[in-house]
């Protein structure tokens, strides 16, 4: 009997062929979300054997801004908050391609927020993935748009005051055709809305609740990485179509998770060529 | 400590959080900032004393800096003392209000953690855009070290806040060099350093034949920023010139006074020489970079070489003429900047100084390097390289036919 032993080298993690090897290890924090979310997007890549060739990976400034360097597809790193705008670009100039938008809460919803929902009202074809842990993490853990009340970050150590962006309600409200939120524990639910909005056209956001154990979660004394993710499955509820002004957020009780917008409208680009082709037979 | 007439005390920290003591000792009544490396330590250190009730100041954390600055402006018109600090492209996203904070002459203080511009994106130090700042009107100190940054923006809540100036100062630190680096800093005795700040009065202005008080007061209401076309603009600019025309003198006089009251002493307040009255050979630079270069002057001086430093602390308003006057007769002159400046003979430093000693028979031959791009460090090997080909120049009396040269880069 002949016994053929495999050592671990004759073993390819799957989503290898999507990430440049060459930048590994990556810079996140152990229990950081951003792994999670970012396996889930080479996954979803791979079960749709997406063409790579169309992908553009664009990512603004902080953590999660890191994510374009990874992918072996076409990426940019844009300048803090600049992400959306620059994939609108993209589009613009070649329809053909898919920009997919990876970035923070801080990087999308506070210097970048206008982009936000002017590509949102447009409905431009992108999918905008964001990672939200709730403070700046790559500056140190300030305060952002989606920092909870009284919630203690380094330019907050008092409690933060101010009332925080309910996303996927900015983005319902903006005009996304398709909106989701999931938290970092729902990698497997995560990975099928990504198969799902890289399908679709139009304006597509997926939040992922995701968290900060070297930064927020430590200052707000939630424990370590694990202990968050259980926190998770503990607080959160999965409400299809629910109303997202209804799908509330809350570390202390509950986070609603679910995809709650898919809908139909003319994507922008799509108008675009239709106008100029009806200017044209004039 | 003998030289040292007010009480001081020693603390061990970084140039940010120099900046941040200064600020909370300047009685800021209203701070807006938004963060990024490598200021972020600022505003972090300055929401600790928010917290703790150190300070009476409104903390707004803003969504941009572009908000960061227009909540500045908008509290320094309505008659607060403002403060807020940046970097790199948060001053760059400010720009629009860089221009108006100074259009309006609202004596804003903001302190810049230099950093490189993007791209290729870099968090580390050079002095490419605070530099890039220097048509705005602000008035613009650099800083060699954290004791200068703390001294420095005290300093500039006096200068800007004078009834002759009013105009918006810029104080820079060297990203990660000063920002980061651990350093003896003596700071002031809260009251003396109340007393040396005191509180801001507002700039009065005459309308109608009466005297009102520049700022947004239901009582004396007046329209701060209205539109201004080919009727008045142009006066508005000549104005902001002879403001900072008026600044010069009042800067030198904050300097005296500070030294009365610290025993520490920029040069004239603009420019710090160290052995150039004799020098066949002097480097000009600004920021860090001069601390360095000193301790490299020192070694080759006792070697005997005929070397010096000029340190470059006020770059606006430019000492064109003082700077001439200690230069004129120096044989050559390497000016060394943290800077890059491409399509044009050389960076902001070297193209301000040559000019500045444009008038004067015979003229120093003057050579310009760029250098300490993106963090790369500045050692004390490249000043002596610096100095050995000045020196040589001055031997040979052959000037290089480009005077501008990059050191430290990979061809």
């Amino acid at each position: 009997m002949t016994v053929t032993t495999r050592s671990s080298s004759d073993y390819r993690h799957p989503i290898l062929e999507y990430i440049r090897q060459d930048r590994l290890p990556h810079i996140f924090c152990s229990a950081c979300g951003i792994g999670t979310v970012l396996q889930a997007f080479a996954n979803a890549l791979r079960s749709l054997n997406f063409d790579m060739d169309r992908l553009v990976v664009i990512s603004g400034i902080g953590c999660t801004g890191r994510a374009s360097g990874y992918f072996e597809s076409d990426s940019y790193h844009t300048t803090h908050g600049r992400a959306i705008a620059f994939a609108t670009g993209v589009k613009v100039a070649n329809p053909n391609l898919k920009p997919v938008v990876i970035s923070g809460d801080g990087d999308l919803f506070a210097i970048g927020g206008n982009h936000f929902i002017h590509a949102a009202r447009r409905n431009v074809d992108m999918l905008v993935l964001c990672v939200n842990n709730f403070n700046y993490g790559m500056t140190g853990g300030q305060m952002g748009p989606t920092t909870p009340d009284s919630a203690i970050t380094v330019t907050s150590p008092d409690g933060n005051i101010e009332h925080p962006f309910n996303l996927v309600s900015v983005a319902a409200a903006s005009g996304a055709v398709f909106v989701a939120r999931w938290t970092a524990l729902h990698a497997r639910r995560l990975t099928k809305s990504l198969e799902k909005a890289l399908q679709k056209k139009g304006f597509k956001f997926i939040e992922v609740v995701s968290p900060c154990p070297t930064l927020y979660d430590r200052y707000n004394r939630h424990g370590s990485g694990l202990d968050v993710m259980k926190r998770y499955r503990e607080i959160s509820v999965i409400r299809n179509f629910t109303d997202p002004m209804k799908a509330e957020i809350d570390y202390r009780t509950r986070i609603v998770c679910g995809e709650f917008v898919d809908t139909e409208k003319p994507e922008f680009t799509d108008l675009l060529a239709s106008q100029a082709a009806e200017l044209q037979k004039r | 400590m003998s030289n040292m007439p007010a009480k001081q005390i020693l603390m061990g920290i970084n140039g940010d959080e120099a900046v941040a003591y200064a600020a909370k000792h300047a009685l800021v009544d209203v701070c807006a900032a938004y963060p990024i490396t490598p200021q972020t330590i600022i505003v972090e250190k300055f929401a600790e004393f928010v917290a703790n009730g150190e300070v009476e100041t409104e903390f707004v954390r803003v969504e941009s800096e572009h908000s960061a600055l227009s909540a500045c402006l908008g509290a320094s018109a309505a008659g607060a003392r403002t403060f807020t600090a940046s970097a790199a492209n948060g001053i760059e996203l400010m720009h629009e209000v860089i221009f108006l904070t100074s259009s309006i002459r609202q004596p804003v203080v903001m302190a810049v953690a230099d950093r490189s511009p993007s791209g290729p994106i870099n968090i580390h130090g050079d002095q490419t855009v605070s530099l890039a700042q220097r048509d705005t009107g602000w008035i613009m100190m650099y800083c060699e070290n954290s004791q200068e940054a703390y001294d420095s923006t005290l300093q500039a809540f006096r200068i800007g806040e004078h009834p002759d100036v009013q105009l918006p100062v810029m104080t820079m630190l060297d990203g990660f060099v000063l920002t980061h680096t651990l350093e003896n800093v003596y700071l002031l005795d809260e009251t003396d350093a109340h007393k040396f700040v005191g509180r801001r009065e507002p700039m009065m202005i005459t309308i109608d034949g009466k005297q009102v008080p520049l700022k947004l007061d239901p009582k004396t209401p007046i329209t701060i920023g209205p539109l201004q076309l080919f009727d008045y603009y142009m006066e508005s600019k000549l104005q902001h010139s002879e403001a900072m025309e008026k600044a010069r003198p009042v800067i030198s006089q904050i300097n005296n006074e500070w030294a009365e009251l610290t025993g520490r002493k920029y040069g004239d307040g603009y420019l710090q020489p160290f052995k150039v009255n004799d020098a066949d050979a002097v480097i000009v630079t600004s920021g860090s970079s001069a601390g360095t270069a000193r301790f490299v002057t020192r070694q080759l001086r006792a070697q005997g070489k005929k070397v010096g430093l000029l340190k470059l602390r006020t770059f606006r308003p430019f000492p064109d003429k003082k700077l001439a006057k200690l230069l004129a007769d120096v044989p050559v002159v390497g000016i060394f900047e943290r800077t890059h400046t491409t399509g044009s003979l050389g960076g902001p430093l070297f193209n301000e100084i040559r000019s500045a000693l444009y008038d004067h028979d015979p003229r120093p031959i003057i050579l310009g390097y760029y250098g300490g791009l993106g963090g790369r460090d500045v050692t004390p090997e490249h000043f002596k390289s610096i100095y050995k080909e000045l020196l040589k120049i001055k031997d040979t009396g052959k000037a290089p036919r480009y005077p501008i040269k990059y050191i430290t880069v990979r061809k």
